[in-house]
C-alpha cells in the first residue's frame, strides 16, 4: 500500500534506505569479488556464442535475491536461428 | 531437565542486545520458568549493570573456565525473581580467555538445572560470538530499523546459518511508528523483506527503557509498561507460545503485509 508521502510523488527517506539495502545485501550475501560478474558475464557470452548467435549487447546477468538465497539470473537474448540445428 | 540454550545477538554494537537479554530472562524468569543468563562479552561486562546486580559479583564467567570455582558459585541470585540467576562476565580478560567448547561444557551443566539459559553475545563476529552461539539451540537476532544495524544482521543471520544454528529469529528494537508512518523510518515489514527471516518480536522506541536501565530494573517486570510488554511476549513466543503481534507499535496495514510474508516464506520452505 502507498504511503501518503508517495502518492504525493515524494521519496521519503524510509524508502529510499529500503532500495539501497536491498542492492546492499545482494552484494553482501554473494560475497563475490568485485569484478566476478563482469568475468561471468564475458564468458557466459563466449560460451553460447559458439553455438548461438547471441545479442552480445542485450545480454544481462544479474544476482536475484529469493529468500534468504541468491539466483544468477542470465537473459540472453538470439539474434538469428541457431547455427548448428539439433539432429536429436 | 534439559533447558534451552538461547543466544542473543546482532552484529552491531549498540542495538540492545544486553537490555533484551536482561528482559527476555526476566520475562521468563516471571513466567515461573528457572532461567540464568550469562554474560558473553568478556571484557565489556554490562548486563550485570542492567540487572542491577554488579554488587554481588565474587567469581565471573573466566573464573568458571579456569577452574577457580564451580559453576554454581559464579551465579548470582537476582533480588526481585528467585528463579533468575547471572553469570557475570569476566572485566580485566578479554575474549581470548574463553573457547567455544568451553561454552558448551558450561551449559551442558546448566541444562541440568535451569530450563533456559540465555546468552549475551558480545557485538561482532569474532571470537566472542563464536563463543556465544557455540552452545544455542536457538539464536535471537536484534536490529534497529537503520541502515546499519540491518546490514550487520543480516550477515550474522548468514553466520548463524553457516554454523547450522539457524534459522535465527529477529527483534526489530526502537521502532518509532511516528517516524514509520512519515515514511522516515524502515518499517517492521521492510526489515523482514530484507532479511527474509522470522520475527519473534517488535520493541517500540522507549525513553523508559533508559530509566529502568539507570535503576537496575528490567522493564519487562513493568506490568503497565507496553515495552515491557513486547518483551513478555517475546518470552511467551520462545516458549513455544502463539502471541499475535499488536498493530499498535507497527505501521499501517501491518498485520496483512506481515501475514502475506510469512505465507510467502511457507511457500519457498515447501
Amino acid at each position: 500500500m502507498p504511503s501518503l508521502s508517495e502518492l504525493l510523488g515524494r521519496k521519503r527517506s524510509a524508502s529510499t534506505a529500503k532500495d539501497r539495502l536491498r542492492v546492499v545485501l545482494i552484494h553482501d550475501r554473494s560475497a563475490l569479488p568485485p569484478g566476478v560478474m563482469d568475468a561471468l558475464r564475458q564468458e557466459l557470452i563466449e560460451v553460447v556464442a559458439r553455438h548461438i548467435d547471441v545479442d552480445r549487447h542485450a545480454v544481462r546477468v544479474e544476482m536475484v535475491q529469493e529468500g534468504r538465497s541468491a539466483t544468477l539470473q542470465a537473459e540472453i537474448p538470439i539474434k538469428a536461428a541457431p547455427k548448428h540445428p539439433s539432429s536429436e | 531437565m534439559t533447558g534451552r540454550v538461547i543466544t542473543i545477538t546482532s552484529g552491531k554494537g549498540g542495538v540492545g542486545k544486553t537490555t533484551a537479554t536482561a528482559n527476555i530472562s526476566a520475562a521468563l524468569a516471571a513466567m515461573g520458568h528457572k532461567v540464568v543468563c550469562m554474560d558473553a562479552d568478556i571484557g565489556l561486562r554490562n548486563l550485570d549493570v542492567v540487572l542491577g546486580l554488579e554488587n554481588r559479583i565474587v567469581y565471573d564467567l573466566v573464573d568458571v573456565v579456569e577452574g577457580r570455582c564451580k559453576v554454581r558459585q559464579a551465579m548470582i541470585r537476582d533480588k526481585r525473581l528467585e528463579e533468575l540467576y547471572l553469570i557475570p562476565a569476566a572485566q580485566t580478560r578479554d575474549k581470548n580467555a574463553v573457547a567455544p567448547k568451553d561454552m558448551v561444557r558450561i551449559c551442558d551443566e546448566l541444562r541440568q538445572d535451569f530450563d533456559y539459559i540465555v546468552i549475551d553475545s558480545p557485538a561482532g563476529i569474532e571470537r566472542g560470538f563464536k563463543n556465544a552461539i557455540a552452545p544455542a539451540d536457538e539464536v535471537v537476532i536484534i536490529t534497529n530499523p537503520e541502515v546499519s544495524a540491518v546490514r550487520d544482521a543480516d550477515r550474522i543471520i548468514g553466520l548463524v546459518e553457516a554454523e547450522q544454528k539457524g534459522p535465527a529469529k529477529l527483534v526489530v528494537n526502537r521502532i518509532n511508528t511516528d517516524m514509520v508512518e512519515r515514511g522516515d523510518m524502515l518499517a517492521v515489514a521492510d526489515v523482514l523483506e530484507l532479511l527474509a527471516v522470522e520475527l519473534i518480536g517488535i520493541v517500540p522506541d522507549d525513553t523508559a527503557v533508559l530509566v529502568s536501565t539507570n535503576k537496575g530494573a528490567p522493564i519487562a517486570l513493568e506490568p503497565k509498561s507496553k515495552t515491557g510488554q513486547a518483551f513478555r511476549d517475546i518470552a511467551r513466543r520462545l516458549t513455544g507460545e502463539e502471541v499475535p503481534f499488536s498493530t499498535s507499535n507497527g505501521n499501517n496495514g501491518f498485520l496483512g503485509r506481515i501475514s502475506k510474508l510469512m505465507k510467502s516464506k511457507e511457500g519457498r520452505n515447501a
